[in-house]
């Protein structure tokens, strides 16, 4: 005869009593497991939903930048590079800058090593009376491009000017009957029509174009220019001026840097449209969730210790049921010379019993049953269902401790006495 | 003391070896909020190994709180109890745990079986009580069994059996480990005349071994009857 065998068969024969303990045990592990299972899986979830929106969003973002990339292409000079100190505003009214800078400057930004943009054409660009026709010109002087230095050359997108020749704008040729291969005074001095142009609309019309350096020298302003065209590269980021602007304004710190309205400008803002309201999505989303979690969070806060408590005073009056109905039998065993602290160890032991059985079915309940609103099962770590199927039994026996206690301290004679 | 009362008439043998039990002027009284009861008054007794006494008188007289008394399962309020020359409550109440498993036998009118466990286990219940679990008394288990016509109904559990054979197994259970002293409370109370007799032959032969003594508290005149001896007790005090 041994005490887990009395035990055992304690057991068997009252079935309830232990069977509603290890209900108890088991109950109460479950709601803990599956609220923290269930929180964590809201957790994942919500995780999942951030990553998919994320993804989604950087999709877009991908295709709408391809689109930028595609429209940049064959774009043509977007970006102006002009003195320190000009007068913007001058330059929307009339078209061209006023001050100048050294011609240098373009030279110094080619062989900078510069990276966020491309083809870098220098001008000296002033509205002036063509003295011979007395009319109104815009006479702009090119040396064409001049090649970055550390990037492979690439098909230039505007021809220089030679020496000695013009291109004109289409109301210019058009008015005074010029073409191709004609010659023309121009301020003192001979020039053969290199390409006279179609018609633009624009300021391009009244234009001529001339060899830089001679321009230069026609208006006595050698080694000076008043812009540098350029082309945005289209690597660029979201915030491309402003990257242009650091790096340029690092090798060329006395100028400044205007960017022409385009296509491209406009499908880059809405990607940045798109992107802030995609960010603005998530965060809502995210915001929203975190709000249902704290809610859960404060309903698991009073859970937990409500489930644990409650569930200790079930197996605690259950335990004192079981000791009020086996008295007699406490009586003879300690009659017969078993010690007390057997007596309670036979009584704690069946509790330890009920929550090691109730433990292990709380904790499969747990991961079989999937809570409402949230769509995965929950995720419990094996460290914690682990740490149920310890704690149960040793709080179901916290719970049946002065039960069992009463039992073992149960004075056999007030029990035999009466007989 | 053994001089000044004629119910402890021993034979000079057994004067010599220490007896059985020895009750030596002792009282007990009950403290209750409605006033104290003299449940024992003085009262002294002495059984020799081989004493088959019997115990009677009218209820509430003291019976069981002697009884409970001599089996060191409460302790007088002054006189000396011995058991097997021992004083018990002498002891801490682990120590008087074990001397009560190897030195004395109880048996209730109410038999006392505990309800989940089999025949054999009920016998062996006194193996919870101590050091040795080892299966050392199964042997004399199912030899008492045997002995008491229960050598079939090893494995049932009390419900399952007839008035009689519960008694015969708390019998067995009170005899396992042979001990110096059975102490009975009224043990055919609720038995029939056949049955009864089953269980007094099997005290009279307990005490007819010579090894131990049993002191016996009953109502039935057959039961005196059996005994060696007989011993009544009023108000607390052996007449
Ligand atoms: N715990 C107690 N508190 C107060 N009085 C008690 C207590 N136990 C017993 N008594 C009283 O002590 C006296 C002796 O009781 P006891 O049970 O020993 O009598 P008994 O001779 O065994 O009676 P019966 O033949 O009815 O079993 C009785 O008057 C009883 O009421
Ligand atoms: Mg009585």
């Amino acid at each position: 005869m041994t005490l887990h065998r009395l035990i055992l068969r304690e057991i068997r024969h009252r079935k309830v009593n232990f069977a509603l303990s290890v209900l108890g045990a088991a109950v109460a592990v479950a709601a803990v497991l599956s609220t923290v299972g269930a929180l964590r899986a809201y957790d994942r979830e919500t995780e999942a939903v951030i990553d998919e929106m994320e993804e989604a969003t950087k999709a877009e973002m991908a295709k709408l930048e391809d689109e930028i990339r595609k429209s940049m292409k064959g774009l043509g000079f977007n970006l102006f590079i002009f003195p320190e100190g000009q007068d913007l505003s001058e330059v929307y009214a009339e078209g061209f800058a006023s001050r100048t800078m050294p011609e240098e400057y373009v030279t110094k930004l080619a062989e900078s090593g510069v990276v966020t943009v491309n083809h870098l054409l220098p001008s000296l660009t002033k509205k002036l009376e063509w003295p011979e026709q007395k009319r109104t010109v815009i006479l702009i002087g090119v040396r064409g491009e001049v090649p970055i230095a550390h990037r492979s050359p690439k098909a230039p997108l505007i021809d220089p000017v030679e020496p000695g020749h013009l291109v004109m704008g289409y109301e210019l040729h058009r008015s005074l009957g010029l073409k191709k291969g004609d010659t023309v005074t121009f301020m003192e001095r001979e020039f053969t029509i290199d390409d006279t142009y179609e018609a633009r609309g624009s300021k391009d019309d009244i234009t001529l174009w001339m060899n830089l350096g001679e321009c230069q020298e026609m208006l006595d302003m050698k080694g000076e220019i008043n812009a540098i065209q350029a082309l945005e590269c289209n690597c660029a980021t979201v915030d491309r001026l402003g990257e242009i602007r650091a790096e340029l304004g690092e090798i060329l710190p006395n100028t400044q840097i205007i960017e022409t309205q385009s296509t491209a400008l406009a499908r880059a803002e809405a990607r940045n449209q798109a992107a802030a309201t995609s960010r603005a999505q998530i965060e809502a989303k995210e915001e929203q969730r975190a709000r249902l979690r704290a809610e859960r969070e404060k309903l698991a806060g009073w859970l937990l210790p409500v489930a644990t408590l409650v569930s200790m005073i079930w197996i605690g009056l259950l335990a004192f049921i079981n000791v009020r109905e086996r008295l007699p039998e406490i009586g003879i065993l300690r009659a017969i010379g078993v010690k007390g602290r057997t007596i309670l160890g036979a009584f704690l032991g069946r509790a330890v019993l009920a929550g090691v059985v109730g433990g292990v079915i709380g904790v499969v309940v747990a991961k079989v049953v999937k809570l409402p609103s949230v769509d995965s099962g929950p995720i419990i770590e094996s460290g914690e269902w682990i740490a149920a199927i310890v704690t149960a039994p040793l709080l179901a026996a916290l719970a049946a401790w002065l039960p069992s206690l009463a039992a073992a301290q149960r004075d056999p004679a007030e029990v035999l006495r009466h007989d | 003391m053994t001089e000044s009362n004629p119910n402890t008439a021993a034979s000079p043998e057994t004067e010599l070896s220490p007896s059985a039990l020895s009750v030596a002027n002792v009282s007990k009284r009950y403290r209750t909020p409605d006033g104290n009861v003299q449940a024992i008054d003085d009262v002294s007794l002495s059984l020799a190994p081989g004493d088959f006494v019997a115990l009677h008188g009218p209820s509430g007289c003291g019976k069981s709180t002697l009884l409970l008394m001599a089996g060191g399962l409460l302790s007088p309020d002054s006189g000396v109890l011995e058991i097997g020359g021992e004083d018990p409550y002498a002891l801490g109440a682990e120590a008087r745990a074990a001397f009560r498993a190897e030195r004395v036998g109880f048996v209730f009118q109410q038999f006392h079986l505990i309800p989940f466990l089999d025949v054999l286990d009920n016998v062996l219940v006194g193996e919870l009580a101590g050091t040795s679990t080892n299966g050392e008394f199964r042997d004399r288990a199912r030899e008492l069994l045997d002995r008491f016509q229960l050598g079939h109904r090893l494995h049932h559990v009390p419900s399952k059996l007839s008035i009689g054979e519960q008694q015969r197994v708390a019998l067995a259970r009170a005899f396992l480990r042979s001990p110096a002293l059975i102490l009975a409370d009224e043990p055919t109370g609720n038995l029939d005349a056949e049955n009864a007799a089953i269980i007094l032959e099997h005290l009279g032969n307990f005490a007819a071994t010579g090894d131990g003594a049993v002191l016996m508290v009953t109502h039935d005149d057959r039961a005196k009857a059996a005994a060696g001896r007989s011993v009544e007790m009023r108000e607390g005090r052996l007449v």
